[in-house]
């Protein structure tokens, strides 16, 4: 495992957070998360893997706790520093979140076009990325007229066309068919490879045995349940080694 | 020179290809909706009325110019004879005063012009029986200010005891004070079209961000920052305002021109001074590009603080 790998990327401290005057619908999160790991973020409908997400993709301020991201306080982070954070994180949303008026080729090279990068060093990225998740023959077709599979793949290769430090992922193979969903777990892990850290939200527990070296955090009703330790330090081989039953396989 | 115009060549290409880039990034509803009409009629209002200002103005500079030194000297006596002596008496005393610049005694010909449309001409008009003062147009080298006056009144007096000496600006001060009010009245306008142009697209601006809040949300997340968001606006108003402003500047050229040619035909000599001049016309077309400025500014003003308040 190299230093870098070890690097701490997230790191939540008793994070609370509640929307208006209801009740918290996360309490007291606290976990640590390592550059170029592989997370899966697991729980029942409604345990609050969505906002857990929001807060990790600095849509949501917390209502109270501390949010470290990449080294910096994330919210005492000035409004105008935030696009550069954000540019450093790739975004799956559940709802796809595709710019209606676009097409797909124009979804896809929308991160790139944000960060200001020339024109004609995006054709052939976007272009292959379309073809990666099998959706060459359709680049110039608006969300509209896609399926929601189709939507799900072009709202992933938009959230990794940018090569992001780190990818969240909201429930990102929902819509798509077995063979797809395992073929874009197999990107995310090629990506992850590449030394991006990797969060998936899903309720899928089949899912989760398909990334062997992935580590699991758990929400239950708002709360991080988390067996292992493994979250609050850093996971060793030895641990996994030893205690192969805490890791879900 | 050519290193020069590759750098700037280079620089023009990147701001096209930055421009082309973030203009895709929301729907430009450009020159489709009310904005460009809108701001037409907004310009087209605020030429006529700066025209108007400034014809105003001129009216008032050159009639003032022409006044500024002038006095009038009447003889009011009923004999003609008398009239006459003290007339010729006057403007001898006139003419040996300091500070003339000229002095004439108006001859009965204008003098019956002046009274024609009041007596009529003919012989049944039997006009000679009225009598008519006699006239002496004086031009001082200075102003005719209240001791010019004076000193004048006190060197005809003797020679012509029925000599009534006014200064030609007091005659017009009303008419001054009449054209003040009504350049204040054109100022006034102009500023209450130019507020009514912010309000106009302040409330555009809003309402273009509430259509597209969830496209703004999505660049926001993706790393977008409140500039590049801003641009996008900016750059749609713009272009709307532009096409308003050119639409808006014909407008209100071609009625003023037909004002002009109306206030023309009455004949007028204060009206033909209020002619615009060439520097009254560059003002009148630097209208639009204030008009576009406004509209961007306003634009991106409303947009950034808006923007503010997501996350």
């Amino acid at each position: 495992m190299s230093q870098n790998e070890d690097a701490e990327i997230v790191h939540f401290d008793n994070v609370g957070l509640r929307y208006g005057t209801e009740k918290e619908v996360l309490t007291d999160v606290s976990f640590t998360l390592y550059s170029g790991r592989f997370y899966f973020l697991t729980g029942a409908s409604g345990a609050g893997k969505t906002s857990m997400l929001k807060l990790l993709y600095l849509a949501q301020r917390p209502s109270r706790g501390l949010i470290r991201m990449f080294g910096t306080d994330a919210i005492t982070l000035p409004r105008d520093r935030l696009p550069g954070f954000r540019r450093r994180l790739g975004v799956v949303f559940q709802d796809f979140r595709l710019v209606p008026h676009l097409s797909a080729f124009d979804n896809v090279a929308l991160p790139l076009r944000v960060a200001g990068v020339p024109e004609r060093d995006i054709i052939k990225p976007v272009t292959d990325m379309l073809e990666w998740v099998e959706l060459g023959d359709r680049s110039h077709a608006r969300p509209a007229t896609l399926s929601g599979g189709e939507q799900q793949r072009v709202a992933i290769a938009r959230a990794v066309i940018g090569r992001p430090d780190m990818l969240v992922a909201d429930e990102p193979t929902g819509n798509v068919d077995p063979d797809m969903a395992i073929k874009l777990l197999r990107l995310f892990e090629a990506l992850n490879r590449l030394g991006t850290t990797v969060v998936v939200a899903t309720h899928d527990v089949h899912l989760l045995r398909k990334v062997p070296d992935s580590l699991i955090m758990r929400l239950d009703k708002g709360r991080l349940s988390d067996p292992t330790g493994a979250l609050r330090y850093p996971p060793r081989r030895t641990v996994a080694a030893q205690r192969p039953e805490l890791l879900l396989r | 020179m050519n290193l020069l115009s590759t750098i700037t060549g280079d620089r023009r290409d990147e701001w096209r290809e930055r421009a082309s880039a973030e203009r895709r990034l929301l729907p430009q509803g450009q020159l489709s909706g009310p904005m460009p009409w809108v701001i037409a009629i907004m310009i087209g209002l605020t030429v006529v009325a700066s025209a108007c200002g400034l014809a105003l103005r001129n009216t008032a500079h050159v009639a003032s110019a022409d006044v500024a030194g002038g006095v009038t000297v009447q003889i009011v006596n009923g004999a003609p004879r008398e009239r006459d002596r003290q007339a010729q008496a006057a403007l001898a005393a006139v003419q040996a005063a300091p500070g003339i610049a000229s002095a004439r005694l108006v001859p009965q010909k204008e003098l019956d012009a002046l009274v024609e449309p009041w007596l009529g001409t003919t012989a049944s008009d039997d006009v000679n029986a009225l009598p008519v003062p006699a006239l002496i147009d004086v031009r001082l080298a200075g102003t005719a200010d209240k001791a010019a006056v004076a000193m004048l009144r006190q060197r005809i007096a003797p020679a012509a005891p029925d000599a009534r000496i006014d200064a030609q600006a007091s005659w017009l001060n009303p008419v001054f004070e009449a054209i003040g009010a009504l350049q204040w009245l054109a100022g006034g306008l102009i500023a209450l079209l130019a507020f009514a142009t912010v309000a106009t697209v302040l409330l555009a601006s809003r309402n273009a961000l509430s259509n597209h809040r969830g496209t703004i949300e999505i660049v926001h997340m993706l790393g977008g920052t409140d500039a590049q968001i801003a641009r996008i606006f900016q750059r749609s108003m713009a272009v709307d305002a532009a096409a308003g402003g050119i639409g808006g500047l014909l407008l209100g050229v071609v009625t003023t021109g037909l004002l002009a040619r109306q206030f023309a035909a009455l004949g007028s000599g204060m009206m033909t001074a209020g002619g615009l001049g060439w520097t009254d016309w560059l003002v009148i077309c630097c209208i639009p590009v204030g008009g576009v400025l406004l509209a961007v500014l306003t634009a991106r003003l409303s947009v950034l603080h808006a923007l503010k308040g997501m996350l």
